[in-house]
């Protein structure tokens, strides 16, 4: 098609996988939030720096290592996550939406406040735990970014088998639709509502830490990102996982594309895509028009 | 009923509000085990939030609400189900997002009583032809055989229906009746929310008036059957 060197082409697309890893992951933990809580999580990209950072401590502190900080760090997001929502969230649901946005994004700004303060914003290089990669003919592959990808589609996978396929993932869409009815089955919607929202932090966290070897761990790194996968969430269609997941790595690909094309615009091609959605179907691509 | 058996569900000068308005101004009330009692009154009275209050969806309730004499009055929804209530609500409930199957499958076993899929089934085979649809799919009858049959599940003892008749054909209305019949004679405790006077009268052990969130009248079987014209005058616009 294009009159392009295919290493360049690969090049491009294999960075626009990665980047679609990380959306995906991370709108799929806006989704899972917003479907039963109906709650915009601004700390979502807070929560992402906090995975990072607390891998980076692990292994400063306490020498565990990056494959230990993959279980661990999401693990104590997670908690951190469901003590938020316990003991602050909850108090607002009776209230209008905006109260639970500010919240939220007050929180992202105390948890980056408090790491630029702690750490500086310079940001701390974390060590490559698969380094090198292997030579495709058609381009090189380094291993750690084909592991990013890799993990991103199973974990992708399984919450969305989680949610369409356990009994568990039923009680989660009954209780969206009708959290007060489920709770007359004898089925406690409260506490599944803060393990819902530990999980979509721990997922957050699990991102952070994956980024963490191919970007730089600093504490605006969820800020900036949590933009577009806004603009994700938005195209996918609001609380939508398997439209989160595709539009994530699907726009992280055209960003790629775009960038090999017309170079200027690879940062805005996710936006335009955006308001053409939201002007042609406002529900998302997968959403379902709210009645 | 001898008065020295503990009623099953027992209320006492029961209130509750929505937001700064009051529903129910001091509801009282009892139903024995095993007994059908309805609730009968005009729209508004406060029938269906009696039963929400029972159910534990009224946040804002005081007085004592007693089953099998363990007090719920401040007990969550989940609490109350253990106990042993199940309530099915006037608009059904029955969840787009899951299949009949899936609705139906929804409550978690919580007493050894609890209906298994294929009881449920037997009892209903017309949920075991749509068991893979999407449970908004099925019509508005069977809907309400689904909502009653899933708080079967649970294993409650009393159930909870509120007007199981509303927006049905007069046929289905009879198949309904059929049903909730069984279940009387299966042993199971109802209290029934019914604007439909002739469905009331002709299933109801006993009947009481709500009017203005309070009881104002009671009424055996017998008396209804024999003076309609006294209950029927509480339910006449």
């Amino acid at each position: 098609m294009l009159d392009l060197p295919a290493p360049a082409l690969f090049g491009q697309l294999l960075l626009g996988a990665i980047n679609g890893a990380f959306y995906a992951l991370l709108s799929l933990g806006l989704a899972v939030i917003f479907g039963l809580l109906h709650v915009v999580n601004f700390a979502h990209g807070a929560q992402y720096a906090l995975g990072a950072f607390c891998a980076y401590l692990l292994l400063k502190f306490a020498g565990v290592p990056y494959w230990g900080a993959l279980i661990l760090s999401p693990l104590i997001v997670g908690l951190l996550g469901s003590a938020f929502e316990r003991l602050f969230l909850r108090r607002l649901y009776d209230v209008d939406n905006i109260y639970q946005l500010l919240l939220t994004f007050s929180l992202a700004l105390i948890i980056e406040g408090t790491l630029r303060a702690l750490f500086g914003s310079s940001g701390f290089p974390y060590e490559n735990p698969l380094p090198g990669g292997i030579n495709l003919g058609f381009m090189f592959m380094p291993y750690y970014r084909a592991w990013v990808v890799a993990v991103s589609i199973v974990l992708c996978v399984a919450t969305w088998l989680v949610i369409e396929k356990t009994k568990l993932g039923s009680y989660l869409r009954a209780a969206t639709e009708r959290p007060d009815l489920v709770r007359t089955f004898g089925i406690n919607v409260p506490l599944m509502v803060t393990v819902t929202y530990g999980a979509g932090a721990a997922l957050a966290a699990f991102a952070g830490v994956l980024a963490a070897p191919i970007y730089q761990v600093n504490p605006g790194m969820g800020a900036n990102l949590l933009i577009i996968v806004f603009a994700v969430v938005v195209i996918g269609g609001m609380g939508s996982l398997m439209g989160s997941v595709v539009a994530g790595f699907g726009l992280g690909l055209l960003e790629g594309l775009t960038k090999l094309v017309y170079p200027t615009a690879s940062s805005t091609v996710i936006f335009v895509v955006m308001a053409l959605v939201l002007l042609l179907r406002p529900a998302g691509l997968a959403g379902r028009e709210v009645h | 009923m001898p008065e020295t058996v503990l009623p099953l569900l027992s209320l006492r000068d029961v209130c509750a509000n929505y937001g700064p308005s009051r529903a129910l101004h001091g509801v009282t009330l009892d139903v024995h085990s095993g007994e059908l009692v309805t609730l009968v009154g005009r729209n508004g009275a406060g029938k269906t939030t009696t039963l929400k209050a029972i159910a534990g969806l009224m946040r804002d309730r005081t007085g004592s609400i007693a089953i099998g004499g363990a007090e719920t009055i401040r007990l969550a929804p989940e609490k109350i189900a253990r106990l042993g209530a199940a309530y099915c609500p006037e608009e059904r409930g029955i969840f787009a997002s899951l299949s009949v199957e899936e609705n139906l499958l929804l409550p978690p076993v919580l007493h050894q009583s609890g209906y298994s899929a294929d009881d449920i089934y037997q009892l209903f085979p017309r949920l075991y032809e749509r068991r893979s649809s999407q449970g908004t799919k099925l019509s508005g009858g069977e809907q309400q055989i689904l909502a009653i049959a899933r708080i079967l599940r649970t294993g409650a003892k009393l159930l909870l229906l509120d007007e199981p008749t509303e927006g049905l054909a007069p046929v289905i209305v009879d198949q309904i009746g059929d049903i909730v019949r069984i279940l009387r004679q299966r042993g199971f405790t109802i209290l029934l929310v019914e604007q439909n006077f002739e469905f009331a009268s002709q299933l109801a052990d006993r009947i009481y008036v709500v009017e203005n969130g309070r009881v104002v009248e009671h009424f055996s079987a017998d008396e209804a059957r024999s003076q309609p014209d006294r209950l029927r005058a509480y339910l006449s616009v």
